[in-house]
């Protein structure tokens, strides 16, 4: 089957320093998919590629059966990319609902209307409830963004990411900074997803990695050091020298790890 | 030296001498922009300030170069402390964006152009140049204002002066370091907060300078502030924000362009001034030779 | 009352005074406040550019100033219908705005603030030149009555022309009012806090930007013709720097976003300078650095957000 997204020997220099060298990877539809590696592996580097906000060096970028190496990344968004942003990034001047208005109203495609008040785009404002339903911020619609929790601002830029039905959800680091309970919230949210969103998740927290992944690729010093299931992975030498030096790795691989 | 040029010397010379003034403003304009991305609007302001310092002090017709000396210094001091008096004004806005500070500056600079209205009327007011600089001097047969030459020779002491401080000082290697990367010179343990200050005195010092400088070339008016500022934006675009060779190299070529074009083709020279700094921004948002890769 | 009526009836007793104005004052405050309103409907343009749109703009005065052109020359040479001129202008200033905006809404905060000020120097210095069209520095003067419908008669009370300049500001601000409201409001919100997010949504950024560029160059110019109705003189000075940090001057008093505002610290920009100006020993432009100074410390959302209202979704 045609993977959903497909890279070939993606790569990214910046003068002399290479911050991504030839990756190649391959995302099947319905996968959840995750990005792990030590900091500066490329992680990031490798998601800027894919949805647009970097251009590659070198390399080739397939999604959904088609090229889109030289589309922009608004082009990849209406492809069906979504993502999150490692540092929560909402309109804070906006409320909750609005947040995810933004989204539901460019999906209808309703952005540059201009006439209509725009609440009175009945399917607009459903679909954002809807969506903020199902990340539990409901009760908050009419919130100011810039008033939410910090977990509350993680649910809403998933719901807002979601709230276009993308293909491919590009998840950066979710669980940053969230607290063992709202990690494992989110960890069944995307679980939850269904076959529809294939999922691609930059992630540390190797205990929300192995509760959700179906395949996991290692990235280290922007090369793909490790490709596989979560076991694979788990078992493979070169990651745990990778990641902790020499020393036995099972702690870090074992399944209460904290 | 071919006829076109020696037909039109005195206009280029006028053009150098123009050039200089701009740069006296486009310096501080750009370090303050570079190092603390604040737009400083007030600056056309004060150097109108140093213009009017000139009229107070020396725009009586007999005005020697002691004079000229005391606007000067009263300049140095006006300017210290309105630079630092601005640099305190605006950093409490800096959470709240470029955006808020820029306007900031701008009410400062009605407030001034205001204040210097009150104070002096509404007449342009010339100050004539100190008595041993009044005539001119004739070189391969043209005659050249004294003033004028004065005014190259001594900017070029004051490009070169400037040049070195920021290029071959420690305070300028901090200055040129806080220009690339704030963050990182803060880790280092440096008060930024007090070089800025000290950049923005030093920057505004510079223009009411070159107020009291171009006071017998350009006069002093109401309304020459917004002319100078806006000239001194045009520079600092082409030369790049943040840099002191590019505001030299900017407000030569914007001189040469205003003096040239004045003369030669009055209907377009404007045109070509804020055309030339429209097309720069647009394809280069840093400048000709600005600092590549900021985000502003 | 509900809070949610309030503002309603607030606005709805507003426009009550207003059309009373001309039954209660003389006619020179007539003409003041019609000088109001016009320079109220270039700040609210202005408002929705930059406020709403996050787009800061130091050069409003070249739409305001080709809208006065035009309107004057088309009432000099071609007809005096006032509605016609106001059009005419509109279509002016949205062109203007169209053929540069083009370029301009590619960058980004202080350098578009610079690029616009370029802009609005350029058209200062054409219409300093250009004598033929514009009259040069002396200005067009001897701009004749505006009539209010083809054959009409010219228009020679203060009053009547304030119920037209009036009429010509709501329906402007109305309609720009509507834009605020609307989706696209809410898209450039979202243009205007987080744009790169607004990619990655699926957003061309660029449309929503050129878009209300252009519309706010439209309200300037009508604007513009709204002003030249009144002063029947127009010259460079109207095209002028200071134009344009009076229009800013006023969104930021007013409130950046909230349009009312805007047409609010219009008010105050044009009372201080024209009615309050000789009674502080002609000090106004002073007050107006002041206030301006402080409204940007100590008012972050100008006399808008005064009222602490929490932003109320636009949906």
């Amino acid at each position: 089957m045609t993977p959903l997204l497909e890279t070939t020997g993606l790569t990214r220099r910046y003068g002399s320093l290479v911050a991504l060298d030839g990756v190649s990877l391959s995302v099947a539809a319905g996968a959840r998919h995750a990005v792990i590696g030590p900091n500066g592996a490329g992680k990031s580097t490798l998601f800027a590629l894919v949805t647009g906000s970097l251009r590659p060096t070198a390399g080739r970028i397939r999604f959904d059966g088609e090229d889109v190496t030289g589309r922009p990344d608004h082009a990849r968004a209406r492809a069906g990319m979504g993502k999150t942003f490692q540092h929560a990034s909402l309109f804070t001047s906006l409320t909750v609902l609005d947040n995810v208005a933004l989204a539901t109203q460019r999906a209808a495609g309703l952005g540059m209307a201009m006439l209509r008040p725009a609440g009175r785009h009945a399917a607009v404002a459903e679909a954002a409830m809807r969506q903020l339903w199902l990340v539990g911020l409901a009760g908050r619609a009419a919130t100011p963004a810039a008033a939410l929790s910090h977990g509350e601002r993680r649910q809403l830029e998933v719901a807002v990411a979601l709230a276009t039905s993308p293909k491919l959800l590009l998840l950066d680091e979710p669980t940053a900074g969230m607290s063992a309970a709202d990690s494992a919230r989110f960890a069944e949210l995307v679980s939850s997803l269904g076959p529809a969103v294939t999922v691609l998740i930059i992630e540390h927290d190797l205990d929300v990695v192995f509760r959700l992944a179906t395949r996991v690729t290692v990235l280290h010093l922007g090369r793909v050091l490790a490709d596989g299931t979560p076991d694979e992975v788990r078992a493979d030498e070169t990651v745990q020298r990778a990641y902790l030096g020499d020393a036995a790795l099972d702690d870090l691989f074992t399944e209460d790890a904290r | 030296m071919p006829a076109w040029l020696s037909d039109n010397l005195v206009t280029v010379v006028d053009g150098v001498a123009f050039g200089v003034l701009l740069f006296t403003i486009a310096v501080g304009l750009s370090l303050v922009f570079g190092i603390m991305d604040v737009l400083n609007l007030a600056h056309g302001a004060l150097y109108l300030v140093g213009a009017y310092l000139a009229v107070r002090f020396a725009g009586d017709g007999q005005a020697g170069l002691g004079a000229f000396l005391v606007a000067g210094l009263a300049a140095v001091a006006v300017g210290a402390a309105a630079g630092a008096g601005l640099a305190v004004m605006t950093r409490p806005l800096a959470g709240r964006g470029h955006l808020d500070q820029a306007l900031l500056t701008l009410g400062v600079a009605l407030v001034v152009g205001d204040l210097l209205s009150a104070r002096f009327g509404n007449d342009v007011q010339s100050v004539p140049p100190p008595a041993f600089l009044a005539g001119s001097v004739g070189i391969a047969g043209h005659d050249y204002p004294s003033y004028r030459l004065a005014v190259i020779v001594a900017g070029l002491v004051l490009a070169v002066l400037v040049w070195l401080l920021v290029e071959r000082t420690r305070v300028g290697a901090l200055v040129r370091a806080t220009v690339a990367d704030a963050p990182m010179v803060r880790a280092l343990g440096v008060d930024t907060g007090r070089l800025v200050v000290a950049v923005f005195a030093f920057g505004v010092v510079l223009a009411c300078l070159g107020g009291v400088l171009g006071a017998p070339v350009l006069g002093a008016y109401p309304g020459l502030d917004e002319r100078v500022l806006i000239l001194g934006l045009v520079v600092v675009v082409l030369g790049g924000l943040g840099s002191v060779s590019g505001a030299f190299l900017g407000a030569m070529v914007v001189g040469q362009v205003e003096a040239l074009g004045v003369s030669l083709l009055p209907q377009y020279a404007s045109f070509l001034v804020f055309g030339t700094m429209a097309v720069v921004l647009l394809l280069r948002p840093t400048g000709i030779l600005g600092r590549a890769g900021r985000s502003r | 009352m509900s809070t949610a009526r309030r503002p309603r009836a607030v606005a709805g007793g507003a426009l009550v005074v207003l059309a009373l104005v001309p039954l209660l004052v003389s006619a020179n405050v007539a003409d003041m406040l019609t000088r109001v309103l016009a320079f109220a409907l270039l700040a609210v343009g202005l408002d929705l550019l930059a406020g709403v749109g996050g787009l800061p703009s130091l050069g409003q005065a070249a739409p305001f100033g080709v809208g006065a052109y035009t309107a004057a020359l088309l009432g000099k040479h071609v007809t005096t219908v006032g509605p016609v001129q106001l059009v005419a202008a509109a279509a002016a200033g949205a062109g203007l705005a169209a053929a540069v905006g083009w370029l301009l809404v590619r960058s980004r905060g202080t350098y578009f603030l610079m690029l616009t000020l370029a802009v609005g120097e350029i058209v200062h210095e054409l219409a300093d030149r250009w004598e033929g069209v514009t009259g040069g520095t002396n200005g067009l003067a001897g701009v004749p009555p505006i009539t209010l419908y083809p054959g009409g008669a010219p228009v020679r009370l203060a009053g009547v022309l304030y119920w037209y300049v009036l009429a010509a500001a709501l329906a402007g601000a109305g309609a720009l009012w509507v834009v605020s409201r609307s989706a696209f409001g809410r898209t450039l919100r979202g243009v205007r806090d987080n744009e790169e997010r607004m990619r990655s949504l699926g957003y061309r950024t660029f449309l929503p930007r050129y878009a209300v560029f252009c519309i706010a160059g439209a309200a300037a110019g009508a604007a513009g013709s709204l002003w030249a109705a009144q002063a029947r003189f127009v010259s460079p000075a109207d095209l002028g720097f200071e134009v344009s940090a009076l229009a800013l001057l006023a969104v930021v008093i007013g409130g950046r976003g909230s349009l009312w505002g805007a047409a609010l610290g219009a008010a105050v920009v044009v009372l201080v300078r024209e009615a309050l100006s000789p009674q502080l020993g002609g000090r106004g432009p002073l007050v107006l650095g002041l206030v301006f100074v402080a409204a940007v410390y100590l008012l972050p959302r100008g006399f808008a957000g005064i009222r602490l209202r929490r932003p109320r979704s636009i949906a």
